[in-house]
Parts: structure tokens; sequence; C-alpha cells
């Protein structure tokens, strides 16, 4: 079975027909060619996949893309733009907390997720915002040390 | 080529509708937040025509006081519950626990209904596909030896929700229902030791919510050991509750979950009601623990571990509990 699927995917609407089992991160890569939003376990475990639906994380890869009709979705690629990076993307530029590159999106979509949320986060909130994400260089100390400087507390 | 199998996915906005999803195809399941089901079907542990989404049904996202205590609908999110106002002043060992499953992201979509009914988990069981295959499967699915106990006759994979233990020992009722009706049943009632068949519902009955007693001066906690901090399932869950009148203890609960194929409510506990909370009680307690759980080879952690853990997190859980000033 297939369904017209209506949202707003980085502040653009857009209308698929998409088939019933087809996973948000499945969509996201293949129809809407955002490959920004990676695909990691599979299975909710690292983090990688992490969108935001209406604002809220979500896992892409446990998310089915039919139950997203009428939400704003948001990847990698809607935050900041082309020579813009935004005050996350940067901060994990300079800080860096980027290595390999693979959990990064995921990290910056749930630190934005945060950062909208309280703008001025402790380090333990922030440990626990990024606590289902995984870092497979395990750099996790720059990677907070990027979310405190793009809070604009960082020491 | 998708990654999951091919499925219909039905919206109902009734129990009328949920009934006739099923009677279309018996081998629908039924979808919440899906962190659980979703990651299953795609490891091929389960091929449904359909799914329902339940979400929409009337009275599932509903937190809502009534004159004897407090009813939550299946569908109230973990991450909601861990924060909920009402849920934090009467019952912090529900939030507490609620905030202890899976990582935040899970638990924004993850629901109450979808904890307490979470498929049971076994080594040889949430694997892929073909490790399965290569494995000749498994009798919880597709196969017909319990790896973990390949004499036996019945399926040993461990129930692993967080939520249930504490809502046990706060006494928790459920509502289930289906087209014909709702009923309520002590939340005990809803479970079975068999890993394969864990849950007690009708053919086409549902969890539509949990409701919970006010009891004053009644003190519960929940604690889990699992591998990994952050993310993870219960090796061994437990939860406490009670309450201490002139220094000695008057009502005592505990329950546990990750180490059998239900969430098991302990029993004996009465025996060391009107006594201290002191060492010889913890003994008691201890050797109450052991002798009632039962894990098995389900984990990569040995079930010896488990039992022992199990006991000591009981223990520590209790004492702590008994000089509480909530109990006073």
């Amino acid at each position: 079975m297939a369904m017209i699927l209506s949202l707003t995917l980085n502040g653009r609407q857009r209308t698929d027909l998409v088939p019933d089992n087809l996973l948000l991160v499945e969509y996201l890569r293949d129809m809407a060619g955002l490959i920004g939003t990676k695909r990691g376990c599979d299975g909710g475990e690292c983090g990688t996949c992490t969108v935001l639906v209406d604002g809220v994380p979500r896992h892409a890869c446990l998310t089915l893309a039919a139950r997203c009709g009428g939400r704003h979705v948001e990847t990698i690629e809607g935050i900041g733009s082309p020579g813009r990076l935004s005050r996350l993307q940067r901060a994990f530029h300079e800080k860096l907390g980027t290595q390999c590159g693979f959990c990064t999106p995921g990290m910056i979509m749930a630190a934005e997720a945060l950062l909208r949320r309280n703008p001025n986060p402790e380090e333990a909130q922030i440990r626990a915002a990024l606590s289902g994400n995984l870092c497979r260089c395990t750099g996790y100390v720059k990677i907070i040390e990027s979310v405190q400087a793009a809070a604009g507390d960082a020491p | 080529m998708s990654l999951l199998p091919s499925f219909e996915l039905i919206r109902a906005a009734s129990l009328a509708e949920v009934a006739a999803a099923r009677r279309l195809h018996a081998d629908c399941r039924l979808l919440a937040g899906g962190t659980d089901l979703i990651a299953n079907l795609r490891h091929g542990l389960g091929g449904p025509a359909a799914l329902v989404d339940i979400t929409g049904l009337p009275g599932m996202q509903e937190i809502a006081a009534e004159p004897a205590g407090i009813r939550i609908g299946a569908g109230v999110t973990l991450s909601r519950l861990a924060d909920d106002p009402l849920i934090r002043r009467h019952f912090p060992a529900l939030a507490e626990a609620a905030a202890t499953v899976a990582g935040p992201t899970h638990r924004a979509s993850a629901t109450l209904g979808g904890n307490l009914c979470l498929d049971t988990r076994c080594v040889f069981y949430n694997q892929s596909d073909w490790w399965r295959q290569s494995n000749d499967f498994c009798l919880k699915y597709r196969g017909t030896v319990c790896h973990v106990a390949p004499t036996g006759n019945r399926c040993h994979a461990a129930y692993s929700g967080d939520t249930a233990p504490v809502l046990l020992v706060l006494g928790a009722q459920a509502e289930l229902g289906d087209a014909d009706g709702t009923r309520r049943i002590a939340l005990n009632e809803l479970f079975r030791e068999d890993g394969a068949a864990h849950l007690a519902l009708g053919a086409e009955e549902m969890l539509l919510s949990v409701r919970l007693p006010i009891e004053p001066r009644l003190a519960a906690g929940y604690e889990k050991a699992r591998l990994r901090g952050a993310i993870d399932f219960p090796l061994a869950g437990v939860a406490v509750s009670l309450r201490r009148r002139d220094g000695a203890l008057d009502g005592l609960r505990i329950a546990l979950t990750g180490t059998n194929s239900r969430p098991l409510l302990l029993s004996g506990c009465e025996a060391l009601i009107g006594g201290p909370c002191d060492a010889e009680a913890l003994r008691q307690i201890s050797k109450l623990v052991q002798k009632q759980v039962s894990p098995m080879r389900t984990t990569i952690v040995p079930a010896h571990y488990r039992r022992r853990v199990a006991a000591a997190l009981a223990c520590r859980l209790a004492a702590r509990l008994f000089s509480s000033p909530a109990t006073a």
C-alpha cells in the first residue's frame, strides 16, 4: 500500500507518493536526496539518523515516513546553509567536535533541539540530551565542548 | 527495495476500527511509538500484513486525576511520564523508571503501553534474520527449540520493561478493551511466565490505560543494572515500595524485571512486616529475591550475576527507602 505524504521538509512543502512501509531515513536519503542524515545501526541504538520532527529529536530509522504527514521535518541540510554555518556547525568545526563525521549530523540535530529548548544548558544537561548518540571515534569531550561553545558559555 | 517488510498502515480512531483491522488481518500488530516494533520488524522478527496506528484512539494520551487515584493513558509517552508534574508529585518512582528507559529520543515517542507490552528479549531472538536462520531460528519465532533451555518446552526470553515493576509495587490496575467493551484487572494478571506469549490479552483486546491509587506515606523507587549506562534494557531491574510506622516496616512490595519472562511481584514480603528494616531483614529480602527470580542465559551477562545483582539492588533500595523522610 502507498499514500500521498505532504510534509514540510527543511521549511519547504513537499508532496510524495510513499509506500506505507517506507522509513523516514529511506524517504530522506532515497526520495528527497538528503544524504546528510546517516543510516547507522538501523535499530535506534546509535542516533546518527536523528532528525527533528516538529522540533523534537526522532530516530529516522524507527519512524515511518507515512506518519509524518503535516509535520515539520528538519535534517542537517536545513541547519545553516552553504557557506553560512549555524552556531552549532561552526562550534563543531572550531572545537574539533567532528572527527570522522559520521555521528555529527545526529549530534548536531540532538544538540539543536536542546539549545532551542534551553539556550544555556549545564554540562550534565548536554550529556543527557546527547546520551542517545554514539560517537564511534569516542570524541565525546570535544563534542560537549562544541555544544558549550555554541551555547556561548565555553570556558 | 525497502528496509521493512511490506505492510499496510491502518489508522484506527476507535476500538471498533482496531477490531475491524484485526479481523481483516489476523497477524496485524498495534503501533504506538514504534521504537521496539519497528526495530524488530527491521530484523525480520515478524511480517505482519498490517500495522494499526492506535495513537489516535480517544483518551490514549491523557493523564487524569480521578477520585481514587490517577489514570494514565497507554499512549502517554515516556518522556511526558518522566516530566509530568502530577506523576512526579504522587509517583516519583514511576517518573524515575520512565526516565531510565532507552535514550531521550526513544522516550519522546515510546509510550507507557508499549513499554508494558514490550516484546520479551533474548540473545537468540534479537538478532538479524541471517543470524537466526544460521542458528535454525528459535522457539519464540520460526523455530522449534529454545536455545536457552533446549530440553524445556517453553520460551525463556526475558521481560525487559522498566515501568512494570514500579507499577506493580504501586498497586496498579490495567484497563483493557476491545470492540465489546472494557474491563479492569490487577496489572499483575496481565502477564504470564512464557517468553513467547507473555501477555494475557484476549484475541482482540488491547491495553487502554493504567490506574494508580494514591497511597499516603508510601515510598517507592526503581533501580536497574545495565550494560550501557545511557541506553539499555535492564539486566535486572528492581522496584520497591514500603511504608514505615514506629521504626518498623508497615507494607513492603518488591517487583523485578529482566529476570523472568514476566515482571515478577515477589511473594513472602509480608513476613517482614512489623519488624525493622535491619541487616537481618535485608538478608531475608536477598534470600526471597534469589529464590524466586529465574534469570536464564538470555543476555551476554551470566544468569548468576543477574540473580545476585537483583538481590543487591533490592536490598540497597529497601534500605534507602526505609530511611527516607517520605515514609515517616
